[in-house]
């Protein structure tokens, strides 16, 4: 099974982390990358590099063209009708706040209402939170129960006909839940709705075709997805990125500057002001060659299977409690240890080589719904394995034993 | 660095069965203060006498162990002392953890100097010093900031 050997084409691995092999449980937070994406930046940089979309000579060419290579692997990997609808940005953050940006400066009024959900991590609260201190919106919330789930009829009733955008997480960075993403769509189109997915932790884990799901806006960060740091995706429907307005202003972005007067290019350029990041751009074509060479419903089924095992495991130890019991869970174990706080319990796994995330992972409304300050975070990438589950469950048991609980 | 150099007795001790917990009789000066990265919060409730004695000292608060022992110990530590000794010991403390010195105040006990020096194991793991100076760094800013 290719699964097997595929540490080896991950050079971090090739450590020690305190005299034992490194166990990265903290994919969630940022992958670790592939030899082929780490060499293809230094390959970039030496044979191909120039700033892109502006002078004509040799290089400019090789690199804009490379550039734009990625735009159309993206368009056609996500399944988006359009190139233009592909908007790099620096990350899924940013891929956000453009939205609320844009979207929010031209169609939120004053009492309009956005509706997100408890599980959003805070990179999809806090730029609508602008719009209600800027424009005077209302920010609903669809709760959430203990399981981690989202009640849809519930859901159903917090839409009004002031409901002007719909903006949730694909996949709960803390609980793993994989919302029903469809039949939310569904709802928000029966009341023509546009809807906004925060696909930073769905997009590394599940198949996407934006055409099916017929969302409006996805928004994608590169570095959970194997790809290089500071680069994020926003896909945007054709007839947004024609309606939007631009959302910084600077270099590249324009069609005539006059003293009196400026126009605007057409997307994706509208949205891409001032020098991208490039060899990110190019070095990112190769970690979708990465997952299209594994296939995206292999990663997912491998990593499936390493989570069910390791919850298994985790289940059967008295001492942890694992937040959340969503029916669909992806790639995601967060919970507790009586007695130890999860702080704590992050610099014990340390001692072992097993990297974890400990905190509220930007999602305080959840937590503070939940009654608990923090939680620890274990995240599964491509990489890992039931092996890696093991170490994980040995390692908490050797935290039991520090804390004497 | 070992683990049980940081996670030792004493601060095991502390950070379960933390001391002067909750708000001191007739407190007149208090601060607060919130680590946003990990959630870790600690209020500091303080007496100042006119003889500038800290006559009552204790602190509220949620957090990993460190962070706990450490404001357990800074309270069975100063309870008692007088507001420039106990400055001083806090600027001790503080520089333990920056630049690993140790503490050698003469009116600070032999067991006393123990306890807060079991502290200084966190010396080697920067992401978690923090959680130690914390309280420390909340004591000064109360001692400035009257309830």
């Amino acid at each position: 099974m290719k699964f097997n050997n595929i540490k080896s084409q991950f050079p971090i691995f090739n450590q020690k982390i305190k005299g034992k092999p490194l166990i990265y449980l903290d994919s969630a937070n940022s992958s670790q990358k592939p030899k082929t994406v780490i060499d293809e930046i230094s390959r970039f940089y030496e044979t191909e590099f120039s700033n892109v979309g502006r002078s004509v000579h040799t290089l400019a060419v090789k690199a804009t063209n490379k550039f734009e290579e990625t735009r159309d692997i993206v368009k056609s990997y996500i399944n988006a009708k359009h190139r233009e609808e592909i908007i790099f940005t620096k990350g899924a953050t940013e891929a956000i706040n453009l939205v609320a940006s844009c979207f929010g400066e031209k169609f939120i009024k004053n009492q309009d209402e956005i509706i997100v959900t408890e599980l959003e991590h805070h990179s999809n609260y806090v730029p609508w939170h602008y719009l209600r201190k800027k424009k005077g919106a209302v920010i609903k919330f669809a709760s959430v129960d203990d399981n981690g789930e989202i009640n849809l009829n519930e859901f159903k009733k917090l839409i009004t006909n002031k409901t002007k955008i719909i903006a949730f997480t694909h996949i709960s960075n803390v609980t793993g839940t994989v919302m029903p993403v469809k039949k939310i769509i569904d709802l928000a189109k029966s009341k023509n709705i546009p809807v906004l997915i925060d696909g930073t932790q769905g997009a590394p884990h599940s198949v996407l075709d934006v055409q099916d799901l017929d969302c409006d806006f996805y928004a994608i960060s590169c570095h959970k997805m194997y790809g290089p740091n500071g680069l994020g995706i926003l896909y945007a429907k054709k007839k947004w990125v024609d309606e939007l307005p631009p959302y910084q202003g600077g270099g590249g972005m324009i069609s005539e500057v006059k003293k009196d007067e400026i126009t605007f290019a057409d997307s994706p350029t509208k949205f891409e002001a001032g020098t991208m990041q490039t060899a990110e751009v190019v070095a990112f074509a190769k970690s979708i060659k990465f997952i299209q060479d594994l296939g995206i419903k292999n990663i997912n089924n491998h990593e499936s299977q390493v989570l069910e095992y390791g919850l298994e495991k985790l289940k059967k130890n008295n001492s942890v409690s694992i937040i959340g019991n969503p029916n669909n869970r992806a790639s995601i174990i967060s919970f507790t240890i009586k007695g130890i706080h999860p702080h704590d319990i992050a610099t014990i796994l340390d001692d072992d080589g097993v990297a974890i995330r400990a905190g509220h992972h930007c999602c305080q409304i959840l937590h503070d719904k939940l009654g608990i300050p923090a939680s620890a975070r274990a995240s599964i990438g491509v990489y890992n394995n039931k092996e890696d589950m093991d170490v994980l469950c040995e390692s908490i048991n050797k935290c039991k034993k520090v804390f004497k609980v | 660095m070992e683990l049980k150099e940081l996670y030792q007795e004493i601060i095991l001790d502390h950070a379960k069965n933390p001391r002067n917990k909750g708000k001191c009789d007739g407190y007149n000066h208090d601060a607060k203060a919130h680590n946003p990265l990990c959630g870790d919060k600690v209020h500091i409730y303080l007496k100042l006498e006119k003889d500038k004695n800290i006559s009552g000292l204790s602190f509220e608060g949620e957090g990993c162990a460190i962070s706990l022992a450490s404001a357990s110990i800074l309270t069975e530590t100063l309870k008692g002392k007088d507001l420039n000794f106990s400055k001083k010991v806090t600027d001790d403390f503080l520089n333990m953890l920056k630049n690993k010195s140790k503490i050698t105040l003469n009116s600070l006990s032999e067991d006393q100097i123990t306890t807060i020096s079991s502290l200084s194991g966190v010396q080697e793991f920067p992401m978690r010093i923090k959680c130690a100076t914390m309280a420390w760094h909340t004591l000064l800013s109360a001692l400035e900031k009257k309830a």
